[in-house]
């Protein structure tokens, strides 16, 4: 028999026995959709991570000299504490990198904290107050939407001019135009110049809290001590220039704090790729979680397959035997029953990665979690799916192909 | 009484060209649960072709044994089987679905229908596994209903049909290969008279055509229609004996 004609009949059989077919897919089914709607969501934070976090957020062959790493999964409380009794870094480190670096870089200060903005009797609370350099909206891909950023003269004579971040000018102004209005940020009257496009959010963070003022303007008082910057950040042109501005960097640092060779740094130079580690570990507990979901829930699939097979076997018994007699051979008999649970997987199986779609957008609609489905999941699905139904045909099948003819026919 | 042989076989013998079916000193034993079932005890046996022959015997005889045999549905525990020329006691399984394919159309008491396929389906079946194309299959599946004439109910199912119908779409099939033996199994057993005259009628003409029909039966007035019945009693022939038809 043609494996056309062994499908064509799976696919009859199914038609006629619906509700056994639907359980047996039941499995296959669960199997093939979370393992899509996991992997989905997994693809879809990790392409976010890659892309748009590390790359945009934290920008393209840039690195920051920070007294610790930002991102730090899973740290003991000694090595915190080792961290916390580290020198800061200072406005003299920021220059002396400067003056020191060989390679073409930009580069821009930065201090961070929260506070409160206000207009009139508005207020944004809980905004990120950055004092930074001028550079630092091109390191960190921040166009502008109205308006325009501060200027080199205008941050090293530290102008008391702001730039405001979507959701912090949506708050105060509404619909007015912010432009050339006074906020007062910490009792200092900052003139606004700007707003920065619409940045929307990362994993539920919104993005567009904040307001960017120069380094060296009267707010610096409200995010650090004097003379001190959280991060320094620098941009190299390419990813091998980067390296070597690390290198010079870390040169720099060390013979500034007088470490001798055999000592650690004291200072961290974090690049997208310790946010992407950061990310990389949690998403090394999903992928170890989730083969475990989806084998368990195939296995079963397998294991309910191969029983409504047995009994499907052992139901159509005449079935076999008349077959034989009209000259069915083995492989024709085998080939029957296997494709009929292929079949049956598959279909369970193409179910499965429907729902596993959906629950992908639902789960993208109703969370922060950026979803993305990706082929390669359709594809192992479906293929799993089909080799679960192989696999699972294989024993009835060949009980049915072992069948002798004469007591299958005399069989009620 | 007994017809004699046209034959004289011996072991490393060819049946002669006219013989469809030859058995010779064929046996067969069953173990069943330790003790050994002689079902069959020696049964030599020709049939040429276009013979009309009715095996008859009481149960237990070795009838359905002997029928299972000629049908390639079991292998004898001694002795030779010839079937169209080819000796097929020896072969193995997937060879002898093969003979039941080309050479044997089987008809069943009990029909044995595929009950969710249309007559049409039902009777293509052994062309599916003789790997003939589709358009060829249906032809030739209409051909034959339409030689059992039910050449107007190739769509309806078996539950669609009356027994008789039912049995006319199961002998089509087993005409559609153009086998060489059509061999029934009681295929009068689960049908009134009316209708047994009806099937009867039906293998007479399949006679006439020139098919070769053995047929087990119990029934004498069934048994009446073959041009030869053979009786088999404890594994051996009683009588072999042609009669008028």
């Amino acid at each position: 028999m043609p494996v056309f004609e062994a499908l064509r009949l799976a696919l009859q059989t199914i038609r006629a026995q619906k509700l056994k077919s639907g359980f047996s897919l039941l499995g296959v089914f669960i199997g093939v959709a979370s393992l899509i709607g996991a992997w989905s969501i997994v693809n879809g934070v990790n392409r976010y991570m890659t892309e748009k976090f590390a790359q945009t957020l934290f920008g393209v062959n840039t690195f920051q000299l920070r007294r610790r790493p930002m991102f730090t999964p899973n740290v003991p409380d000694s090595v915190w504490r080792a961290w916390a009794r580290r020198p800061r870094i200072r406005f003299s480190d920021a220059e002396a990198l400067s003056d020191g670096f060989t390679v073409p870089v930009v580069t821009a200060w930065q201090s961070s904290e929260n506070n409160t903005v206000s207009y009139r009797d508005k207020q944004a609370r809980d905004i990120e107050l950055t004092a930074a350099s001028e550079r630092y909206f091109e390191i960190k891909n921040l166009r502008l939407a109205t308006g325009r950023a501060f200027t080199a003269q205008e941050n090293r004579s530290g102008a008391a001019v702001a730039v405001l971040g979507d959701a912090v000018a949506q708050r105060l102004f509404v619909d007015r135009a912010p432009l050339g209005r006074n906020v007062r940020i910490g009792g200092m009257t900052y003139r606004v110049i700007g707003v920065v496009e619409k940045q929307g959010s990362v994993l539920g963070f919104p993005l567009d809290r904040f307001v960017v003022v120069p380094a060296l303007s009267p707010a610096q008082n409200l995010v650090n001590p004097p003379g001190i910057l959280d991060a320094f950040l620098v941009k190299a042109r390419t990813e091998p220039e980067m390296r070597l501005a690390m290198d010079q960097a870390e040169g720099i640092m060390r013979s500034r704090r007088h470490l001798r060779p055999r000592q650690d740094d004291n200072f961290a130079l974090d690049t997208s790729e310790g946010v992407q580690r950061f990310w990389a570990g949690i998403s090394r507990i999903l992928v170890v979680v989730l083969p475990g979901v989806v084998v368990v829930s195939l296995v079963i699939g397998g294991i309910v397959i191969m029983n409504i097979m047995l009994m499907s076997v052992a139901e159509r018994t005449r079935e076999i035997g008349l077959r034989k007699s009209l000259g069915a051979r083995r492989r024709d008999v085998l080939r029957q029953f296997l494709a009929e649970s292929a079949a049956i997987a598959t279909v369970g199986a193409a179910f499965g990665v429907v729902a596993g779609i959906a629950l992908t957008f639902l789960i993208a609609a109703a969370s922060p979690l950026p979803a993305s489905v990706s082929p390669v999941s359709i594809v192992l699905g479906v293929v799993m799916g089909a080799g679960v139904g192989v696999v699972a045909g294989v024993y009835p099948a060949s009980r049915a192909a072992r069948l002798d003819p004469i007591a299958a026919l005399r069989q009620e | 009484m007994t017809l004699p042989l046209p034959q004289t076989f011996r072991t490393g013998d060819t049946p002669l060209p006219d013989i469809v079916i030859l058995t010779h000193k064929l046996t067969r034993a069953y173990d069943m649960g330790g003790e050994v079932v002689r079902a069959l005890q020696g049964v030599s046996i020709q049939i040429r072709k276009n013979e009309y022959v009715a095996v008859m015997g009481p149960s237990g005889s070795g009838k359905s044994t002997l029928m299972n045999l000629i049908g390639c549905l079991d292998t004898p525990t001694s002795g030779e089987y010839w079937l169209n020329g080819q000796k097929v006691s020896d072969l193995v399984d997937d060879e002898l679905a093969r003979i039941r394919n080309k050479e044997i159309g089987f008809v069943f008491q009990t029909f044995n229908l595929l009950p969710r396929a249309n007559a049409l389906h039902n009777v293509e079946l052994p062309l599916i596994y003789a790997g003939h194309g589709a358009r060829e299959r249906r032809a030739q599946a209409a051909r034959a209903l339409e030689r059992v004439g039910l050449g107007d109910r190739m769509e309806h199912r078996p539950n669609e049909l009356s027994g008789g119908q039912r049995q006319r779409v199961a002998i089509a099939r087993a005409l559609v290969n153009d086998p060489s033996i059509l061999l029934a199994d009681e295929p009068t057993g689960n049908l009134d008279s009316t209708t047994s005259a009806e099937i009867m009628a039906v293998f007479r003409d399949l006679h006439r055509q020139g098919q070769t029909i053995v047929m087990v039966t119990h029934e004498h007035d069934i048994a009446a229609h073959a041009a030869r019945v053979v009786t088999l009693r404890d594994g051996l022939i009683a009588s072999d004996q042609l009669q008028a038809a």
